[in-house]
């Protein structure tokens, strides 16, 4: 069988070759005239498909690479391996168990994901002044801590996956410590839920401000010391600087916001331009570069860090003085129970449980209807962003007054981000494409949902 | 009696099956296949304070067909699953699978459209490991109870009549309610 | 019911009947039936028949204010007015206007929309650079027009945001892609497509981006099931959520 035979079978090649020239049907016998022919034509274009399971792809990411040489002449990418359908199952929960879904996206910025979605709820309820400071100031100093533990990450993990393997376990350890924070607070090192419409799950644990005192003494001098590993060793510039570059038109046109967006010298931070939670009345920096490369990126997460600690120690300072109640005063909306660490593990505090089951039955009542049935959201829809370590965290609140949200979706800004890629990779080397993936930071949970 | 009572001292008798379980057991190869959460936890697994290279699994295979145990971390969506099952099946023999976490193990709290409910429906699993994520202690003591479980794996004959006791062992298995009713 | 006057019975009747759709379909849908939610028997308390009307779809009244409330005009009206201005056909792209929660909507119709959001983004006084994405919502009891596609955008320059809701029929799920206004739009216009099945009409490639590409159907609209299984736990069987009893 001749090719030109073949091609008359399938008009969809014959198409297809009239637009992007020679296509090449290979039947097996006719190895030697496609090779011969390929050579004619002088190009040595290959396709690459990386991923989805790759190790240097920062999740379940698949990339299909056109190469030529060791050059990306197109970088394509395909999402979807982590879809969770998320924003499904929260439109059959209640408005407060939507924590619990939401905190899951984006698993290196928990806290992020539920504040973004609390303010959203509390917007709609209109209750967003009524929020007890404390839990303010709480939500502030976690948001921190995760963001500190969410560059961490990804300044492990890049170090990982361009073949550094001290650098991640140096971002690890101290990722470590932060989630002893965590786990000190909310009881979990992940997806704590700990954020909840209407206040935090519950105050912070006697002891807590110690040890986060503790960990402030501790942290500029680790991060030091990675600065030192990494902020002039010659490999690492090598590797990172004018590397995937991408400019503030380029940003703007992609919709890129974070810290690719800061590294291009625009200092837009949501928690200095729209602030939320109080963030005006903290005294930090927006960290910004203006190499627009993959160094630039990472000495911007390097700055953000050092700021949020500043930013942690301010609300060390605040809980000192301020305290108060964490959740809401309005009964209909505050969650009933307190929690408390019992020999089982945390649960409703036996306070709680007394008063409910031994001395008042309308307590019972409201419980019990507040818990099952939760609260009503009055009708409408509300879009809240949050500045997330990756960027604009907004989240599109619809509500048709019931107690369970009608739709919930979250633009997250490693979905966004994402489709800079092909615009950062084309052109430049296979090896650099890991360095630009990297450099985004993209958490597949929140890119897929 | 036999044999070993001739032996001079200085020997050690074992049998050829736990010989292999323990060279088996004593450097487990990962392939590195993180999906979610867990696999945030299942690298802090092998940071300086857990540290599983202990048991010589620092080295995470980045091919599947160098690795021998499969850490399924996170959930597994519609979409992931064909890929799973192809990465399973480049792995070299033998091989054996942690489902780390509830979502992997029975889809958790996920139960809807997009995504797989339990990894056991496309590959078998060895352990099943709950948490949401899992704490890398609990990802150590899974990975421990494979090594108890390799260690007493049979070879040849031996394995299929040991595959064949679990198998009439669990037909056997009564749920654990419901018995007086059912 | 019988001990009911004839009155009364016949107003219940009238009650449950659809309201009339004379000049507008869209007018009027139903909020809520019933006192709690109920639909079974649970409802004892005599409201079962209990017919809530959404309230009618209305524009919002001048002056529109800004985020921080309504009172006086505010930077809402600003781009209103500014838009107004640089929009020959402003009466007929822009349905309605609604503020709401210091948020304010601009109801566009579909068939102006490259040209708002074109506007919206090369005014000098306007430059809403960075559109947050598209996200996309399903009405099934809005009659011609049930699905929206709902777009935040913001200002860097001046350090605002707004809202564009534009809505389709599922009849006639089109709606024209802004791609070539906010190019960042490309994977989130893809995305609604895959969850909702609203086609973007000039979209460069709109294919399947969550779900594998042979999937059948639309996963986040509201005729789609959640599609859990029930769940077994020693012996009970838990239905998947979007199968249990609910208030809702």
């Amino acid at each position: 069988m001749s090719p030109s035979t073949k091609y008359t079978e399938y008009d969809a090649y014959a198409a297809e070759e009239a637009a992007e020239g020679r296509v090449f049907d290979v039947g097996g016998q006719d190895w030697d005239q496609v090779v011969a022919a390929a050579e004619d034509l002088g190009d040595e274009r290959l396709v690459v498909n990386m991923g989805p399971q790759h190790p240097s792809t920062h999740g379940v990411l698949r990339l299909i690479l056109t190469l030529d040489g060791e050059t990306v002449t197109e970088c394509r990418v395909g999402i979807g391996y982590l879809h969770t359908g998320i924003e499904k199952n929260m439109e059959f929960r209640t408005w407060t168990q939507g924590t619990t879904f939401c905190t899951r996206m984006d698993y290196l910025a928990p806290i992020f994901n539920e504040t973004a979605y609390c303010l959203g709820v509390e917007k709609l309820l209109g209750i967003t002044d009524q929020i007890p400071e404390r839990a303010q100031i709480i939500r502030v100093m976690m948001m921190e801590l995760n963001r500190i533990s969410s560059h961490l990450v990804a300044i492990a993990t890049f170090g990982l996956e361009l073949g550094a393997t001290t650098v991640m376990l140096n971002g690890f350890i101290e990722r470590e410590y932060t989630l002893d924070l965590f786990e000190e607070i909310t009881g979990l090192r992940m997806n704590m839920a700990y954020v909840r419409p209407g206040g935090v799950a519950q105050d912070l644990p006697s002891g807590a401000l110690s040890k986060i005192r503790d960990y402030l003494d501790r942290m500029p001098k680790r991060i030091q010391a990675l600065r030192k590993l990494m902020d002039a060793n010659p490999v690492y510039l090598a590797r990172t600087k004018d590397v995937a570059y991408l400019d503030l038109t380029g940003c703007m046109a992609m919709g890129i916001t974070g810290p690719v967006l800061r590294a291009t010298g625009l200092p837009w931070d949501l928690r200095k331009s729209q602030p939320y939670c109080g963030y005006e009345t903290y005294d930090f920096e927006v960290a910004t570069e203006t190499s627009a490369d993959v160094y630039g990126r990472y000495l911007v997460r390097m700055k953000e860090m050092e700021e949020s600690l500043k930013i942690v120690e301010q609300c060390v300072e605040r809980l000192q003085s301020v305290k108060g109640p964490v959740m809401i005063e309005d009964k209909k909306i505050g969650w009933p129970a307190q929690l408390a660490i019992g020999a089982d593990g945390m649960g409703n505090s036996p306070r709680h449980i007394a008063h409910i089951m031994g001395t008042s039955m309308e307590a019972l009542i409201h419980h019990f209807k507040l818990v099952t049935e939760g609260f009503r959201v009055p009708a409408g829809q509300a879009y809240t962003t949050v500045e997330s370590p990756r960027g604009e965290l907004g989240v599109h609140v619809v509500s048709d007054g019931g107690t369970r949200p009608y739709r919930v979706h979250f633009r997250d800004p490693s979905f966004t981000n994402l489709q800079a890629t092909p615009a950062m990779a084309e052109g430049g080397m296979i090896a650099d494409v890991i360095a630009a993936v990297a450099s985004i930071d993209p958490v597949m949970g929140g890119v897929d949902r | 009696m036999g044999l070993e009572e001739k032996l001079p001292s200085g020997f050690l008798l074992t049998t050829v099956e736990q010989v292999a379980g323990w060279a088996r057991k004593s450097s487990v190869w990962p392939a590195t296949f993180g999906l979610a959460c867990c696999a945030i936890e299942m690298m802090a697994t092998g940071d300086p304070r857990h540290d599983f290279s202990r048991w010589g699994m620092e080295r995470a295979s980045a091919t599947p067909r160098q690795a021998d145990l499969m850490i399924v971390a996170g959930r597994v969506s519609q979409k992931m699953a064909p890929v799973l099952r192809q990465i399973y099946d480049q792995m070299t023999e033998p091989k054996w699978v942690i489902a780390m976490g509830v979502c992997a193990s029975s889809g958790g709290m996920f139960n809807n459209y997009a995504i797989v409910q339990g990894v056991d429906h496309i590959v078998p699993v060895d352990i099943y490991l709950p948490g949401c994520p899992p704490r890398p202690e609990m990802l150590l003591d899974a990975i421990l109870k494979l090594h108890d479980k390799i260690q007493n794996t049979k070879l040849g004959p031996q394995r299929a009549k040991q595959i064949a006791e679990l198998e009439e062992a669990k037909r056997r298995q009564l749920p654990l309610l419901g018995q007086g009713t059912v | 019911m019988s001990s009911q006057h004839p009155e009364q019975q016949a107003e219940q009747a009238a009650d449950r009947v659809p309201a009339p759709r004379d000049a507008d379909p869209r007018e009027l849908p139903v909020a809520r039936r019933g006192m709690f939610g109920a639909r079974t028997t649970g409802d004892t308390s005599g409201y079962g028949g209990l017919v809530v009307h959404k309230p009618p779809k209305a524009s919002s009244p001048r002056p529109y204010g800004g985020p921080e409330g309504a009172a006086e005009s505010g930077v809402f009206d600003e781009v209103a007015d500014e838009l107004e201005r640089v929009l020959p056909e402003f009466g007929d792209a822009i349905e309605r206007v609604v503020v709401h929660r210091g948020e304010i909507t601009f109801h566009v119709r579909r068939e102006h929309l490259v040209e708002v959001a074109r506007k919206l983004r090369d005014e000098p006084h306007l430059r809403f650079e960075l559109c947050s994405g598209v996200s996309g919502v399903h009405y099934p009891d809005e009659p011609g027009e049930e699905l929206h596609a709902v777009y935040h955008l913001l200002s860097i320059t001046h350090n605002r945001r707004i809202r564009l809701e534009v809505s389709c029929p599922d009849a006639d799920p089109h709606i024209p892609s802004i791609v070539s206004v906010y190019p960042t739009n490309d994977w989130h216009e893809r995305e609604t497509w895959d969850f909702f099945g609203i086609v973007f009409d000039g979209h460069p490639a709109l294919t399947r981006i969550e779900m594998p590409d042979d999937w059948v159907g639309h996963p986040q609209r509201k005729d789609y099931p959640l599609g859990g299984i029930p769940v077994e736990y020693r012996g009970a069987e838990i239905p998947p959520p979007d199968e249990r009893r609910s208030y809702v």
